[in-house]
């Protein structure tokens, strides 16, 4: 990599309002709907006038022909800053960084950032099939079997060459269920065991059923502003301590075993002047549970390779002692597209602003959010942290 | 290890015949080069002219440099498997209905990383494998990992089948039996592992010293009257056997060697057409829908259509100026087929033969193509799934010259060779 300058700091910035649209399996809505859902949750959870929301990120995978420009005229805002952000995974944490910015240099006062996706019953299908050139030429001609198929050469892959076991990874998903009971948004509404893991029907080989998110529509969202605004309006909120994104990172690696983090995590902890051991949680992206432990690697919780040892080592629920993915994650709640990519992050601003009952972190101070994003071949392309706080 | 596939049960005529779902048959252009080696039983890679960094996906522009100087060239394959997975679940009909379905992730030791369907016969991740194109039941092209050595009864693969028209177990139509190469073809079927061959022939009271005694010896073998002049015998013919044949080989012909000024009237012309473009018509209507109804009709489902055309499809030999007219006909209408096939899963291969030793062309001078090598070609063409085949020395010098520049190959001929 070629010598990066230090970016300047994200000082003033307030993440507030969470908002998470009920997901529900299928839904005869269309993307506009639960866009719309989520601004109104926006405005009515704010007591911001429409009219002050002055600019907007939109996340959608299930928007076309539409861009976020389409929901400024149906739902009649009228921004001054404007984003169309829809990769996915990563989406939650790009969005952030853009609104942070644009807000610190007052192209914005207030940014709302938004994800949503609907879910028709045969609309997985077919975006699979037209996901990217790449996946057209190159992987949906192969099976058909979408991202289970590109993960399970990865999990595969990473479990000869670190011993990860079923067990490994079923103890990141079990701990993940056990926070979704206390969310009540998750579409899997209950406790899930071990043994109900490890016997579950094969998908894709490693890959198993509880090993997949389910595809389904809902929105999540969240307001971007300056600290002040926000303790003039009288919001709670989170400040944004530090911030990275990379993309396609470590091309030269035959098969992936390590994700763009790696490129700029000191910096990331530099930013937000602090340490793996101080975060109090952590909202990893967990599309597939073997990216949680390449997550836990790659954000500097443990060594390449020892994500394994750190999952037996440690709890991960909520009340664990490294608590992760505190609403269940999509693993249980459900991936409602490129609001998959927002999951964490409204689930850190409720952690970090005493909203997240039945499930709160002991005394949290410090979460960082993990963001993970497009498939277009044989590898996730965007990844992106951020670190959150209480304000000081 | 690949066990050796067995003939299948008598389907229960009661039961529905399964019908086809063709693979997802989407491509950006671009990588339809993949597909174009591949027709031609060739795995070729973009490669870069400017900094040789080899391509996969494919691509517009160089991963490495941005230059948009990329070339397909041919890659020997050779790779190592990362990682491999057995789907039990696919958004796709095609594969749902063939599941559980294996696909391996290979880094080729040319560079680039691939997800490849896999054969039964690699096994273990980290092993030495040799990647290969096929084209699928739609069409388009797919890169497979083989095993790095043979293996025993490699070809019977589950899903080797279905990328390849081995004619192992099936049955099949030659519509002229009176040739030579017809003949050729018959004997070389049954020593492929054809289960029945029909050998068509237009002329039953000519069958004395024609060497068709010869082959109805073989078991497999049976004379089926078959003259493509005749809607009504083509007709006939279809209904008899229509709903069993798997693959269609078309290799009646009429050949005269006369140009426009060297004879008057134009009786030899139709003639030709008669046979080599009207018959080619009359059967691809007969006898196409009949194999597109069983695409999908178990281990030895209707898998292909061999049109016997010429190197003079492609640009008139003025000695044989009618007979390379009708063949061009002929090629016209065998692409329009195999689009209406493909639609079905049902693969179209044109075989462009350069002169053959026989009658017709006594009088052109070597090399020529004898009736057992282009039988050959013609075998080797359905077990390895191609679609464009160019056999002898002839055929593949025309090709190159062809593709070089068609004008002026057609100003050599002209000038006389």
């Amino acid at each position: 990599m070629t010598s990066m300058s230090a970016r300047k700091g994200y000082e003033g910035v307030a993440v507030a309002v969470p908002v998470t649209v009920p997901y529900v399996r299928y839904s005869t809505r269309g993307a506009m709907w639960f866009l719309g859902q989520a601004i109104q949750a926006l405005i009515n959870q704010s007591g911001i006038a429409k009219s002050e929301i002055d600019g907007l990120t939109v996340s959608s995978f299930s928007l076309s022909p539409d861009t976020a420009v389409g929901v400024t005229q149906h739902l009649g805002l009228s921004p001054r800053w404007l984003d169309h952000l829809p990769n996915g995974g990563a989406s939650g944490v790009m969005a952030l960084r853009r609104a942070a910015r644009a807000v610190q240099a007052g192209d914005a006062n207030v940014v709302a950032c938004v994800a949503a996706d609907t879910n028709h019953v045969d609309s997985f299908r077919l975006m699979l099939g037209a996901f990217s050139g790449f996946a057209r030429d190159a992987t949906y001609p192969y099976g058909s079997g979408g991202p289970n198929a590109i993960f399970a050469f990865i999990t595969a892959n990473y479990m000869r060459r670190y011993g990860a076991t079923r067990e490994d990874f079923g103890r990141i998903c079990v701990d993940q269920r056990r926070n979704a009971l206390a969310y009540p948004s998750r579409v899997f509404k209950k406790a899930l065991t071990l043994d109900e893991y490890l016997n579950a029907r094969p998908i894709a080989e490693p890959i198993h059923l509880f090993d997949c998110v389910m595809p389904c529509a809902g929105a999540e969202a969240f307001l971007v502003m300056s600290e002040q605004r926000a303790r003039d309006l009288g919001l709670r909120y989170a400040t944004l301590r530090g911030a990275i994104e990379r993309h396609n990172a470590f091309a030269q690696d035959p098969i992936m075993v390590r994700g763009g983090w790696q490129v700029d995590l000191p910096e990331l902890y530099a930013m937000a002047q602090t340490q793996p051991a101080d975060i109090d949680f952590v909202q990893t992206y967990d599309d597939y549970p073997v990216i949680v432990m390449m997550q836990f690697e790659d954000l500097g919780f443990c060594a390449k390779g020892e994500g394994p040892a750190f999952v037996r080592a440690h709890r991960m629920a909520f009340d664990g002692d490294f608590p992760n993915n505190t609403s269940g994650g999509q693993l249980s709640s459900g991936q409602a597209g490129a609001a998959g990519g927002f999951i964490g992050m409204t689930e850190a601003i409720r952690q970090l602003t005493d909203a997240a009952p039945g499930r709160a972190v002991q005394d949290a101070q410090l979460g960082l959010v993990s963001g993970f994003g497009m498939v277009t071949y044989d590898r996730c392309l965007c990844t992106g942290a951020v670190i959150l706080g209480r304000p000081g | 290890m690949t066990m050796p596939l067995m003939k299948p049960k008598r389907k229960n005529p009661i039961l529905r015949t399964p019908q086809m779902n063709l693979p997802p048959w989407g491509r950006s252009r671009v990588a339809l080069g993949l597909t174009v080696a591949a027709t031609q039983g060739r795995f070729e890679l973009q490669v870069c002219e400017d900094c040789a960094t080899v391509q996969y996906p494919p691509r517009e522009a160089c991963s490495a440099c941005v230059s948009s100087r990329l070339k397909w060239r041919a890659q020997s394959g050779g790779g190592e498997l990362l990682a491999m997975t057995t789907l039990h679940h696919s958004n796709d009909l095609f594969f749902r209905e063939r599941l559980p379905w294996r696909l391996g992730l290979v880094r080729l030791d040319a560079g680039p990383t691939l997800m490849t369907h896999l054969h039964g016969d690699v096994t273990q991740a980290g092993e030495r494998v040799e990647v290969g194109a096929r084209l699928d039941r739609a069409g388009r092209a797919v890169v497979i990992a083989f095993p790095a050595t043979e293996t025993p009864h490699m070809s019977d693969d589950k899903m080797l089948r279905e990328m390849t028209s081995d004619p192992k177990l099936r049955k099949i139509l030659v519509t002229d039996a009176m040739t030579g190469v017809g003949q050729a073809l018959v004997r070389a079927l049954v020593k492929a592992g054809a289960d029945i061959v029909w050998a068509g022939h237009a002329e039953p009271w000519k069958r004395h010293g024609s060497g068709l005694d010869d082959i109805t010896a073989l078991p497999q073998v049976s004379l089926v009257p078959l003259d493509l002049t005749n809607a009504r015998s083509v007709t006939e013919l279809a209904g008899e056997i229509g709903g069993k044949v798997d693959i269609v080989i078309n290799n009646a012909e009429v050949h005269r060697t006369f140009g426009i000024s060297a004879r008057r009237g134009t009786d030899a012309a139709r003639a030709e057409m008669d046979v080599n473009y009207f018959g080619a018509l009359r059967l691809a209507q007969e006898f196409g829908p009949a194999l597109r109804g069983r695409a999908a009709d178990g281990a030895t489902h209707a898998t292909a259509w061999v049109n016997l055309l010429s190197i003079y499809a492609l640009a008139n030999f003025p000695p044989h100026g009618t007979y390379s007219a009708s063949k061009a006909a002929a090629h016209s209408l065998a692409q329009c087929q195999r689009a209406e096939m493909r639609a079905a899963g049902i693969r179209v291969i044109n075989v462009f033969p350069g002169p053959i030793d026989d009658a017709w062309n006594q009088n052109l001078p070597p090399p020529k193509l004898t009736p057992e090598a282009l039988a050959s070609a013609v075998i080797k063409a359905l077990h390895d799934g191609v679609e464009d085949v160019y056999p002898g020395d002839v055929a593949q010098e025309w090709l190159e010259r062809w593709r070089e520049n068609p004008n002026v190959l057609e100003r050599e001929l002209a000038a006389g060779g």
